[in-house]
């Protein structure tokens, strides 16, 4: 109880301290901090159409966090999540350009063929840890290069537009690829949102109630004794990466057809790497991930705003979001310091 | 050098207890005692690795206070590790230089002429520009001395220095070791298990045991002298009446088995458990019982040989498949391997016992109560098994272990308990019907639970049969390497 009433202090403390520091770098470049946040504020919430923009944010960098949350556990550094969104990206893709159905059909192919391809994507870097013992890390950034390296190529190769490539994007995905959205108003596809949301209380779930879900924490833990205890670390490692892959992709198919209706150069646009910093801030704790990532990105959407209408510029969202980091990293470390000590007394 | 009343505890483990000795220069002192018995704490906290909870060291008699090992070596005081502190991918002498002090730049010139004076002075043979990685351990060991030597140590710790290294490069390294004592008036420090070693280069041993120092020795001595001082004093055991059948089945054979790491090779190993059959492993730590232990559970994969479990072959076969058939190990360092820490008591035996998909927390929490008022632990289901002493973690590894076995590989599996405890912990392995391989540094343990009995030194395996027939002086020999 103390400890937890210790973090809670620490952690809001943290981001006051962000705040505060943010404002006084607002202040030094003559805008109030009061004006700067009420921009932003209507940047992300004014109305349906903002809003929606942040929640069409928020669906990918939930999925792709909710899998890290599972590779985490695993006690695994899966940098390769943004390698795994753009393969998951590039699979639905295909469908997207290619594959003639209706709707209803072509859409659930989209999300199941990147869910596909960022599963296998994933399996490569756990079989390069697992087989020839290459650091998750190290693996991850070569995939991300090459998968980043696949996207170019089909962009400028095999599905380089008509009228020739400028290499900067495919045709457009056919008109049925298009996501239905809520309303006008609400302008996000409710079969995402579904699936994010259904995510976000199935890996929950599992972690909590069943043996994968164990058998993850204890190879993430002390895999010398997860094994002796009878747990398949091999196994439950690979499943991690395959898991996290999956959702991954998920989030990349949802990024081509959602934000340009067509493949571009980096797909995941560097929703992956903001995935990681979410999953760090919440230490691994499934269900703190969808209020973290939705923080996130009003932050986000509310600094365009901010950009647009008081000439700041944009990257304030960006030192933002790295105070907020630091001083709850900072923070945390304090906390488990000053926790640890309680325990040694 | 004096030690005055040094105390130091890890948990409830008292490791140092009161220990005030006097190291007087111009000597080469032998650090002896088992497992556990606090020779590395002690050596650490003089090398300034880790401090003492209270006690005072004393230099040219005035008291000392230093908090690491650089600290340490201001004062004249250096540590050769077991593994050399070394870095591989430097030269020998940017190893040489580092850690002394002076300027952003490095005088490599000085430094150069320094390292080769010093070779000379010691017939060691080290090319200044091989990088470190390339040297063979004896090679490393003596860099590290020089460059100790550089840095005006005046006190020497080396821990366990032979393992790994020649015949002739151990008679190198004595020399050298009598020179720094009666040319440079050094104390020199010599952790061992090796008691030929002690012999061969000690002026003076003092002996540790469970924390405590309970003697010291002046050279020349005999190894039964020493045998009997680190075991304490020879009361014969009640011997346990052999359960063995003839002709029950062999469970676990090894045929011509090849064993090797780094610095021990066991060539030949031709070994075959029957059912229900308790075979204790004696030895000094790594002498090859615990190479020979993941062996036998397939935590390790022989470089020759076969392997059989009940008749199958399982070479190079995972520990699952060992598991499978029937074979469970518990290693003896509990949280490192065998326990989780940050995982609940609870936890732990759902990860065993809970193989369907979803756990069913409440059974597994009823199981978990069971199994604590079963063996005994002080502890509760929802505690961290970090939380509990080290001897309720092995009560709770105890009761992980499955009922119906075929072997069980048992690293030392009473370490740390009292003698109570380790009898009611072996009541029920005995109960259990399974076949038992243990180590033990208990020499009285293994003459009275085992039908066999391996003695290991330096790799090699000398196998008694009928354990009736020996004593624990015997053992202590072999031990100490006398197989004949």
């Amino acid at each position: 109880m103390r400890e937890r009433l210790i973090r809670l202090g620490f952690t809001s403390g943290a981001l006051i301290l962000a705040l505060g520091v943010t404002a006084l770098l607002i202040s030094m470049f003559d805008h109030s901090p009061i004006d700067v946040l009420e921009t932003a504020w209507d940047g992300a919430f004014k109305d349906g159409r903002r809003f929606s923009a942040v929640v069409n944010f928020w669906i990918p960098l939930t999925l792709a966090s909710i899998g890290l949350v599972v590779t985490f556990t695993a006690g695994l550094w899966n940098i390769g999540i943004e390698g795994q969104m753009i393969i998951g990206a590039v699979c639905a893709s295909w469908a997207g350009l290619y594959f003639e159905a209706p709707s209803v059909i072509l859409i659930p192919t989209c999300i199941l063929l990147g869910a596909i391809g960022g599963m296998l994507w994933g399996m490569l870097a756990g079989l390069l840890k697992l087989r020839f013992g290459v650091h998750e890390i190290f693996g991850g950034v070569a995939l991300n290069f090459i998968a980043a390296n696949i996207a170019i190529y089909f962009i400028s190769g095999p599905w380089q537009p008509p009228e020739g490539g400028s290499a900067q994007s495919t045709p457009p995905f056919q008109a049925a690829a298009t996501l239905p959205r809520i309303s006008d108003d609400l302008q996000f596809n409710l079969l995402f949102l579904l699936i994010t949301i259904g995510a976000i209380i199935a890996i929950g779930l599992l972690l909590m109630f069943t043996r994968w879900g164990l058998t993850l924490r204890a190879v993430g833990k002390n895999a010398q004794s997860a094994l002796l205890l009878g747990v398949r670390t091999e196994r439950v490692t690979l499943s991690a990466f395959m898991v996290c892959g999956a959702l991954g992709g998920i989030a990349g198919a949802h990024r081509v057809l959602q934000a340009y209706s067509s493949l571009r150069p980096s797909p995941a646009g560097g929703i992956g790497f903001l995935a990681l910093l979410v999953v760090l801030l919440i230490s691994f704790r499934a269900w703190w991930v969808p209020f973290i990532a939705f923080a996130l990105a009003a932050i986000i959407a509310g600094s365009t705003r901010v950009k647009t209408l008081l000439q700041l510029d944009q990257s304030l969202a960006g030192v933002l979001q790295g105070l907020i980091v630091l001083t709850i990293l900072i923070f945390n470390g304090l906390a488990d310091r000053l926790t640890r000590k309680d325990h040694h007394e | 050098m004096q030690l005055k009343n040094i105390h130091k505890r890890f948990g409830q483990v008292h490791a140092n207890n009161n220990i005030s000795v006097t190291f007087h220069p111009g000597r080469v002192i032998g650090i002896l005692g088992e497992n556990g018995a606090g020779k590395s704490t002690l050596m650490k906290i003089i090398a300034g690795y880790q401090p003492a909870d209270s006690g005072e060291i004393w230099l040219d008699g005035r008291p000392v206070n230093y908090h690491d090992p650089r600290d340490a070596i201001s004062h004249g005081i250096g540590m050769l590790q077991q593994d050399p502190l070394d870095i591989g991918a430097f030269s020998v002498l940017e190893n040489f230089v580092y850690g002394q002090s002076g300027g952003i730049l490095l005088n490599r010139k000085t430094s150069r002429q320094q390292l080769i004076a010093l070779c000379q002075q010691f017939n060691f043979e080290l090319d200044p520009d091989t990088p470190v990685s390339q040297l063979s351990i004896a090679q490393r060991q003596q860099l590290e001395i020089i460059r100790l030597l550089g840095l005006g140590v005046k006190v020497l710790i080396l821990d366990e220095p032979t393992t790994g290294i020649s015949a002739a490069q151990k008679e190198q390294l004595f020399n050298t070791l009598k020179r720094l004592a009666k040319e440079q008036n050094m104390t020199i420090l010599l952790v061992s298990h090796k008691l030929e070693d002690v012999l061969a280069l000690c002026d003076e041993v003092i002996v540790l045991r469970a924390g405590q120092l309970v003697g010291d020795m002046q050279m020349p001595t005999t190894k039964a002298a020493l045998v009997e001082l680190m075991f304490g004093a020879q009361i014969q055991p009640v011997k346990r009446e052999s359960r063995l059948q003839p002709n029950t089945p062999i469970v676990l054979d090894m045929q011509q088995v090849h064993l090797h790491d780094g610095r021990l090779d066991i060539p030949q190993i031709n070994f075959s458990l029957r059912a229900g059959e308790v075979i204790g492993l004696a030895g000094l730590d790594g002498s090859g019982q615990a190479l020979f232990m993941r062996a036998c559970a397939g935590l390790i994969k022989p470089h020759a040989g076969r392997v059989f479990v009940k008749g199958q072959d399982l070479t190079g076969q995972s520990y699952h498949q060992f598991n499978r058939s029937g074979v469970i190990f518990a290693a003896s360092g509990r949280l490192e391997e065998g326990l989780i820490a940050d995982m609940t008591l609870t936890e732990h035996i759902a990860l065993m016992y809970e193989q369907n998909t979803w756990i069913n927390w409440r059974r597994a929490h009823q199981f978990t109560q069971r199994q604590i008022e079963r063996f005994n632990v002080r502890g509760k289901p929802d505690d961290p098994i970090q939380a509990l002493s080290g001897g309720n973690q092995q009560r709770v590894l105890m009761g992980l272990l499955p009922e119906n076995a075929t072997a069980l590989i048992l690293e030392q599996p009473t370490r740390g308990l009292d003698v109570d405890s380790a009898r009611w912990i072996w009541d029920q392995l005995l109960t259990k019907n399974s076949a038992i391989i243990y180590s033990s540094a208990d020499l009285d343990e293994i003459m009275t639970y085992s039908d066999r009995i391996i003695v290991f030194y330096a790799g090699r395996m000398k196998v008694i049969d009928d354990p009736h027939q020996v004593t624990v002086s015997d053992l202590g020999h072999y031990i100490g390497g006398d197989f004949s």
